[in-house]
């Protein structure tokens, strides 16, 4: 079978990875290593995390704003329950993890019965996120639980010599469930339908409002675990925490492959798409002399180019149905 | 002769809106191995059966049987549980996904949960090669077809949900010769097994090529059912129009006799075309002479129009205008040509609601002059003023938004509009319908006086007295092509009927 | 008498009126004004002062969104032309020469038409959506003032500079004048030539304009031209202000709050009529709601819930959906569905 156009955003964000990753290689000593790539995945594992709900939510043809505010809100929530009230984690946890959900499902709820644009639904919710933060406490409330603290220094070993962090492994797993619901569920179907044509999906008797609100949920689901695992990374929670952190999981999503406009793209290429904004990082720190926000720069290159793509790809197909 | 019963039968339906009859005491009877085809004209009520039938509207009167049971058209899951299934024109389906997932998606294969893509596909295949003879990768996404193939897999997709009744909705109104022919051939098949096919079109060849039986509707009025073999082309034009023959030569002539024949040609369409719109067309309109377009909805009278304005780009031929220009690509080349055009799509190509009438009159004439050279104040309301006396448009206030005015009003202003640009070519779509009587004499009067005054005319209607009564000169047009050209001599609605129908 | 309640000033300046009475009654001198060395000093002319950057980015943010588009860029273009103004001003050997300051103000106002330029381009010629656009300007803008302040904060110490942000003319700021003249320039624009129409027409009905003759692209390309200035001397009043720029955080957040003012102005979203004096009154509110909360002692973050639910509060208000299912609320829920399928079939 030839290369199917449907692929190449695809292809072509892999290629860009290999050919990172060969550069740095090659430019530097000490990049080429498996534990370079484990590293990838440790210091991203909640952009991960929160990136693979965002990439329902587009595929589905909206957007989520609010993940950065939600990832905050859980850590905060996660620092005062467990630092100042004393309550465990094993409680503590899946209470999160429930509110992001929760937060999520009203959201989609707003946006579907009141068709609001998503833009500005999840807007409002990032606002409230964060503010909620603040109402919670305005400093930093640092964790110093003995189950976080081991969360976040426990290491897996790995061969090699090489090892990952629970953190990682959790993305990992995300990822792959991800991907599984995305290709192999009706759910998963269903969203790239949405995406496609939402009137189509109505007419051909597909749950429309409870797609909709479920990817929500997702995603502030995600956001929420996404938060749960920042506290592992940084065992602490503040109302500052993962600032602007919704264009970096949209730019990852983007450089993906994923068509904003929704119905297209593949979990597998958001999974690259952090790793490609990882690397660029990775790049600037063995760089040395080069400042870190030549990976902002970078990565709205990254978005340029891939966004044209589409564009481009989208007009040839407009194009072919004519003929 | 079938002489089983239907399958489907719709008793004395009612239908109301706030306002309007859609329907009334309309009867329809669908049976199996047949392709029943229903007509009519522009607001003829057929697109409030189709919904009454997919359970998109409910019934206010009447009964709905099926295979002689009764049944309740609630929503558009009840319907297709009954086994009524629609293919629409615009196809409904999901670009994006596989040739197989837009077949079965709602309902894969799956066990455990988990959608089993090899079993999807195979039956996809198997159902699309051997029910439609349609031999594709079911694996593509869809986009990568085209539209024709795009309805065979809708009509695929109405086919797995067992449906025995088979609506399709003007679905050869976007498919080349072709192309028809391959969606006839599954028709045909489709046919001897068993399915009932309600075939909604407004191609009369079409409908003598493939169906058995035809139901003529009318203002929501039944007229009839037929067999379209006993039905000859003509009395079926006029009982869609609404015309009996021997009425039709009381003409009131309202037009007195009017030489434009002497004048100069103003603009000449030299073999003017566009794929899947209409088929390359000369046409030359003189100056001062109302040239009408006839022809039945989707005969290509609106294409005609929009490649005179260039709304559409022409893929062939030329315009050549008497000053010596030529060629017209965008709608701001038409303005330069001194053309204007009001379309029939008065909500989404003409109005813009939220402004006022004055802005709405003054708007071409403004985009015409430029951003800089800006239409004072006081003359925009001496303009609207002058206009809303000139046309008697109603509420005479020049500030009222123009989303709140009655159909005819919004109409008047449109005209008055262009009419500010001082246009040599006026192209009027439809320029009368669904406004009220008086509002319509109102205009057909106003295009008369102004051709006298020099303004050429391009004057589409789908009533035709309207188009005898302001028209020098008539175009035919049938299935996208131009037929012939009619003028005084020989011009009487029957002839003009007899052009349409064909054949 | 009626009819004052239809104005569409009517409720932002009920809400702004209701914020002001609040103020008096929780502090009696909220509205005192006082004078010295010839400066008007008082909570009213803070608010006017530190709210004239808003105010500015969000007059041009309303002609984005009335034509139907979105600006997602502009606190991103704030922190470049306030990080090019300082840099180029703290590289001069006589940071007070008078061209030099010129220069500078010259060159970030530049740079903002180009940018804004680039978001029109990708819009209006590329056709991409607005708001996926804008997007990419947002990402790479703030790390292109980043990369110009070094990822520090310049700190100019020219008088003249700052005379811009905190410099006074006839005893008032002279930001509230730079405002003034920018929504002059934008009423002139707009209401004196026939861009104001032609934006409306664009941002109503996109196909009918096009109908009409009018150039879309072009309009549309105008608009996110003039948003970019607007918010480019907004960089450089909020710059001047503080004598320094800060690449990091200079204008963040400012996209939402302009989008804020823009819609309690009573400009909708879905683009077509557009309130400039609405959009001002709007970032009024917002500027004195932060100044309310600083002063009742509540953590000013906590601004941010108070503005998520005017948000939604706006949005519902204004969403037909929401309208109706209160007018019809003793429908059942069936019956709103059918409605729906009808409406998506039809």
């Amino acid at each position: 079978m030839s290369l199917n156009r449907k692929y190449i955003p695809i292809v072509v964000t892999i290629m860009l990875f290999l050919v990172m990753f060969a550069v740095g290689s090659f430019r530097y000593t000490g990049f080429f290593s498996f534990q370079v790539l484990m590293n990838l995945l440790i210091d991203n594992a909640f952009l991960l995390i929160t990136a693979v709900g965002m990439s329902f939510v587009i595929l589905s043809g909206g957007i989520d704003l609010s993940v950065g505010s939600i990832i905050a809100l859980s850590t905060m929530i996660s620092a005062s329950l467990v630092q100042q009230h004393g309550w465990s984690p094993a409680i503590v946890i899946p209470l999160v993890l429930m509110m992001g959900a929760g937060f999520g499902s009203a959201m989609g709820a707003i946006i579907h019965y009141f068709k609001i644009q998503p833009f500005i639904v999840t807007l409002a919710g990032m606002f409230m996120a964060r503010g909620l933060c603040y109402v919670i406490s305005i400093d930093t409330i640092t964790i110093d639980h003995p189950f976080y603290t081991t969360m976040a220094q426990t290491k897996i070993p790995l061969p090699g010599g090489n090892s990952l962090s629970i953190s990682a492994v959790i993305a990992l797993i995300v990822v792959v469930i991800a991907i599984y619901v995305a290709h192999y569920t009706r759910f998963g179907r269903n969203v790239y339908a949405l995406g496609g044509n939402e009137q189509s999906s109505l007419l051909m008797g597909l749950p429309v409002a409870r797609t909709k609100i479920l990817v929500y949920t997702l995603s502030g689901f995600c956001s929420a675990l996404a938060g749960v695992v920042f506290t592992f990374y940084m065992l602490s929670g503040y109302g500052l925490h993962a600032v602007g952190f919704e264009l970096d999981t949209i730019a990852a999503v983007v450089i993906g492959g994923t068509l904003l406009t929704g119905g297209v793209g593949y979990l597998l290429g958001t999974f690259f798409g952090v790793m490609i904004q990882g690397i660029i990082q990775t790049i600037i720190s063995f760089e040395g002399t080069l400042s870190s926000w030549w990976t902002k720069i970078a990565i709205g290159l990254l978005l340029f180019v891939f966004i044209l793509l589409q564009r481009m790809l989208s007009a040839k197909r407009s194009a072919q149905k004519q003929v | 002769m079938n002489t089983q019963k239907p399958l489907l039968q719709m008793k004395q339906i009612h239908k109301r809106f706030p306002g309007v009859k859609a329907l009334t005491n309309v009867s329809l009877r669908l049976f199996p191995g047949e392709v029943h085809a229903l007509m009519g004209e522009n607001g003829a009520g057929k697109s409030t059966l189709i919904k009454v039938l997919t359970g998109v509207y409910s019934i206010d009167e009447g009964v709905v049987e099926m295979e002689g049971v009764q049944v309740s058209m609630q929503s558009p899951l009840e319907s297709q549980a009954a086994g009524i299934s629609t293919v629409y024109q615009e196809v409904n389906l999901c670009p994006n996904l596989t040739v197989a997932e837009n077949i079965f998606i709602g309902r894969e294969p799956r066990r455990f949960g988990r959608i089993l893509w090899k079993e999807m596909n195979k039956r996809a295949q198997t159902l699309l090669s051997e029910r439609l003879n349609l031999h594709i990768d079911v694996t593509e996404p869809l986009y990568m077809y085209s539209v024709a193939v795009q309805q065979l897999i809708a009509i695929a997709r109405a086919l797995n949900i067992s449906a025995k009744v088979l609506i399709l909705d003007e679905p050869t109104s976007s498919l080349d010769k072709n192309e028809v022919q391959q969606l006839f051939r599954v028709i045909e098949k489709l046919k001897r097994d068993g399915l009932a096919i309600l075939f909604v079109t407004h191609f009369l060849d079409q409908m003598y090529e493939i169906s058995e039986r035809v139901t003529i509707l009318r203002n929501g009025e039944f007229i009839g059912e037929y067999m379209a073999k006993e039905l000859p082309r003509l009395d079926l034009v006029l009982k869609m129009i609404g015309k009996e023959l021997n009425l039709l030569e009381q003409l009131p002539q309202l037009v007195e006799d009017h030489e434009a024949s002497a004048n100069e040609t103003l603009v000449t369409a030299e073999g003017l075309g566009r794929k899947g719109a209409i088929e390359p067309f000369d046409l030359s309109i003189r100056r001062g002479e109302v040239v009408g377009l006839a022809g039945l909805l989707g005969s290509g009278r609106t294409e005609t129009a929009r490649l005179f304005f260039g709304a559409d780009k022409p893929d062939s031929g030329t315009l050549t205008f008497a000053d010596g220009g030529s060629g017209v690509q965008t709608p701001r080349d038409a303005i330069n040509h001194r053309i204007a055009f009001c379309s029939e799509n008065r909500k989404t190509e003409g109005i813009i609601g939220d402004l006022s009438v004055r802005e709405n009159i003054i708007l071409a004439l403004q985009a015409k002059q430029g951003m800089f050279r800006t239409i004072s104040r006081k003359q925009q309301e001496q303009y609207a003023d002058e206009y809303i006396r000139m046309l008697n448009i109603n509420p005479p206030n020049p500030e009222h938004l123009i989303k709140n005015l009655s159909g005819g009003n919004q109409q008047k202003v449109l005209l008055a509009r262009w009419l500010l640009t001082s246009p040599q070519l006026f192209i009027l779509d439809e320029p009368t319908r669904g406004i009220d009587i008086g509002a319509k004499a109102e205009i057909q009067k106003l295009v008369l006086s102004l051709s006298r005054q020099g303004m050429s005319f391009l004057f589409i209607s789908s009533e035709l007295e309207e188009v005898l009564r302001v028209s020098d000169r008539v175009a035919i047009l049938r299935d996208r092509h131009k037929v012939t050209e009619l003028t005084d001599t020989n011009m009487s609605q029957q002839q003009i009927m007899q052009a349409i129908a064909g054949g | 008498m009626s009819k004052i309640y239809k104005h569409h000033l009517f409720w932002p300046l009920c809400v702004l009126a209701a914020l002001l009475l609040f103020n008096l009654l929780y502090s009696p001198d909220f509205f005192s004004i006082t004078m010295h060395d010839g400066h008007l000093y008082g909570s009213l002319i803070d608010i006017l002062n530190f709210g004239a950057p808003l105010m500015l980015v969000a007059i041009g943010m309303t002609l984005v969104v009335a034509t139907k588009g979105i600006d997602l860029s502009v606190g991103s273009i704030v922190a470049i032309s306030g990080a090019i103004a300082c840099l180029t001003i703290s590289k001069g050997t006589d940071q007070n020469a008078l061209g030099l300051v010129t220069f500078s103000i010259l060159l970030a106002v530049g740079l903002s038409i180009i940018l804004g330029a680039w978001n029109g381009l990708l819009v209006s010629v590329a056709g991409i959506q607005p708001i996926i656009a804008t997007l990419i300007l947002m990402v790479a803008g703030r790390g292109i003032a980043q990369l110009v302040t070094d990822g520090q904060i310049i700190t100019v110490t020219s008088t003249s500079y700052s005379y811009i942000g905190s410099g006074s003319l006839a005893t008032l700021p002279f930001s509230i004048f730079v405002v003034a003249i920018a929504l002059v320039i934008a009423l002139l624009l707009t209401r004196k030539t026939s861009l104001g129409l032609f934006i409306e027409s664009v941002g109503c009905n996109p196909t009918a304009s096009r109908m009409a003759g009018i150039r879309a692209t072009v309009v549309i390309f105008a608009v996110y031209i003039f948003c970019g200035v607007c918010a480019g001397v907004a960089g450089l009043l909020l710059s001047s202000n503080v004598s320094s720029a800060d690449g990091n955080n200079a204008g963040l957040w400012y996209e939402l709050d302009a989008i804020l003012a823009v819609v309690i102005g009573g400009t909708s979203l879905n683009g077509g009529r557009f309130y400039l004096a609405g959009t001002v009154i709007g970032a009024l509110i917002i500027q004195t709601l932060t100044t309310t909360i600083y002063m009742i002692g509540v953590p000013p973050e906590i601004t941010l819930v108070v503005k998520a639910f005017v948000v939604l509060a706006v949005c519902l208000i204004q969403s037909e959906t929401f309208r109706s299912s209160i007018v019809y609320r003793r429908h059942k829920r069936q019956d709103t569905m059918k409605k729906e399928v009808a409406r998506r079939v039809s």
